[in-house]
C-alpha cells in the first residue's frame, strides 16, 4: 500500500470507530435529566461524555489526515446518514422494536443490553488497538480503553441486577437482548474499510476479538439468569452506509442547529 | 427519536422512584490524594455495595476528587444525638487550657 492508501483506509476507518462513539453517544445523552434515578442519570451522562469526547479524538486525527476544510464538525454536523459508517446497534431506539418516527417511552434495559454488547467489543478491540501502527489512534486506544472498561462495568453490573432481579425486571432484560442480540451479527462481517485498514497495519479486525466477547456475552448473561439469544436473521450493514430509518432522526436532531448556523461560535 | 420539546418517555422513568423507597442509604467517602485520610463527602441510594461504589465513583469523583472511595451503610453508623449536645460537648468550652495556647514556641521550631 502506498502513503495515500493508507491515509485513504485510515480515515475511513477512523470515522467507523467515531462515528460509533458518536452515535452510541447521542442515543445515550437522551436520558440526560430522565434517568430512572439521579444517581444513573449521572452515571449515563458521564459515559456519554466518554464517548463523545472518544468521537471528538477521532474525527479530529480523521480531519487532520483528510486536510482541506474538514474539522470534527464537519464530519460530525455535515454528513448524512449513508456517509456514516457506525453499526446499526448504535442507532436503534432505546426501545423495543419500533417505526422511526414512534414517540413512547425509553426502555432502560435495552440501553443497557446495547450499552453491555458494545463495550464487551470494545474493551478487547480497543485493547489490540494499542498496537496499531498510527501511533495517534494507538494512544486514542489506550485512553478509551479505561473508559470503555467501566462502560462494560456498569452495563454487566446491571444486565446481571435485573435480569436476577424479579420477574418483569427478568422479563424485559431477555426482551432487550431477543431484540438486540441479531445486530451484532454485523461486529463480524467484512467490509472494505476493516479489511484496508487492517492490511495498512492500522486496524483489528472484530473477528480477532470474538472469542473474548463471545466468553463475555455468555459468562454475564449466565449470571444475570438470561438466556443467550440466537444471532440469526437480517445481517445489517450500517458500517457500509446501510442504515436503518432511525439514524436519519436521529441526525436530525444532532445536526439541526449546526446546520441552521453554520459556522456559529459560542 | 422526538421532538425536543418533549423527550420521548420524559414522564417515564419520573413515575416512580424505587431508589428512595427501596435502595438502602450509604455513606460516602472519598480520597482525595494519596496519604491524606478519606472525607465523608455525602450520601447515595444503591442496591448493594458494589452498586454503591460504582455511583459514588459516577457522583463524587467525575471531577478528579479522588483515588480512592469508601461507601458504608447509612445504618452502620451510629451517631450522638443532638440532644446529648449539653452533657458532650459543653463541659469542654471553659477547659481553655487544653488548647495548646500557653506555651512559647521557640524560634527554631518555625511554624506550626
Amino acid at each position: 500500500m502506498n502513503a495515500v492508501a493508507i491515509d485513504n483506509a485510515l480515515v475511513d476507518y477512523l470515522l467507523h470507530l467515531g462515528d460509533n462513539a458518536l452515535v452510541l453517544g447521542q442515543r445515550n445523552s437522551q436520558w440526560c435529566g430522565v434517568g430512572p434515578v439521579l444517581e444513573e442519570d449521572l452515571a449515563l451522562t458521564n459515559q456519554t461524555l466518554d464517548l463523545i469526547g472518544q468521537a471528538r479524538l477521532l474525527y479530529q486525527e480523521a480531519a487532520r489526515l483528510q486536510g482541506g476544510d474538514a474539522t470534527e464538525d464537519t464530519l460530525a454536523y455535515f454528513r448524512d446518514a449513508p456517509d456514516f459508517r457506525n453499526y446499526v446497534l448504535l442507532e436503534l431506539p432505546a426501545s423495543l422494536p419500533r417505526v422511526g418516527y414512534a414517540q413512547g417511552d425509553m426502555d432502560w434495559g435495552v440501553t443497557l443490553a446495547r450499552n453491555f454488547l458494545y463495550s464487551a467489543l470494545m474493551v478487547p478491540l480497543w485493547e489490540a488497538l494499542q498496537a496499531s501502527a498510527h501511533a495517534p489512534l494507538a494512544a486514542i486506544a489506550a485512553k478509551s480503553l479505561k473508559e470503555a472498561r467501566y462502560h462494560l462495568r456498569h452495563a454487566s453490573e446491571w444486565v446481571v441486577r435485573l435480569g436476577d432481579g424479579t420477574d418483569v425486571s427478568h422479563a424485559r432484560m431477555q426482551a432487550a437482548f431477543d431484540h438486540l442480540m441479531p445486530y451484532t451479527q454485523e461486529f463480524w462481517t467484512d467490509s472494505d474499510l476493516e479489511q484496508a485498514a487492517v492490511e495498512a497495519g492500522v486496524g483489528v479486525h472484530p473477528t480477532q476479538v470474538r472469542d473474548v466477547w463471545r466468553a463475555t456475552v455468555e459468562a454475564t448473561l449466565q449470571e444475570a439468569t438470561l438466556r443467550v439469544p440466537s444471532d440469526v436473521g437480517y445481517v445489517p450493514q450500517g458500517k457500509q452506509g446501510l442504515h436503518s430509518e432511525h439514524l436519519s432522526y436521529l441526525l436530525g436532531e444532532m445536526q439541526c442547529v449546526a446546520r441552521a448556523h453554520p459556522g456559529a461560535v459560542w | 427519536m422526538s421532538n425536543p420539546a418533549t423527550p420521548e418517555g420524559a414522564n417515564a422513568p419520573t413515575k416512580a422512584t424505587p431508589a428512595l423507597k427501596d435502595w438502602p442509604l450509604w455513606e460516602v467517602f472519598v480520597r482525595s490524594k494519596q496519604g491524606l485520610e478519606h472525607k465523608h463527602c455525602g450520601s447515595l441510594h444503591a442496591a448493594d455495595a458494589e452498586h454503591a461504589l460504582q455511583m459514588a465513583r459516577d457522583i463524587y469523583t467525575r471531577r478528579q476528587e479522588g483515588v480512592s472511595i469508601w461507601v458504608v451503610p447509612s445504618s452502620a453508623i451510629v451517631a450522638s444525638r443532638p440532644s446529648d449536645k449539653g452533657e458532650f460537648f459543653e463541659p469542654a468550652a471553659d477547659k481553655i487550657y487544653r488548647h495548646p495556647t500557653f506555651y512559647e514556641i521557640p524560634d527554631e521550631v518555625g511554624h506550626m
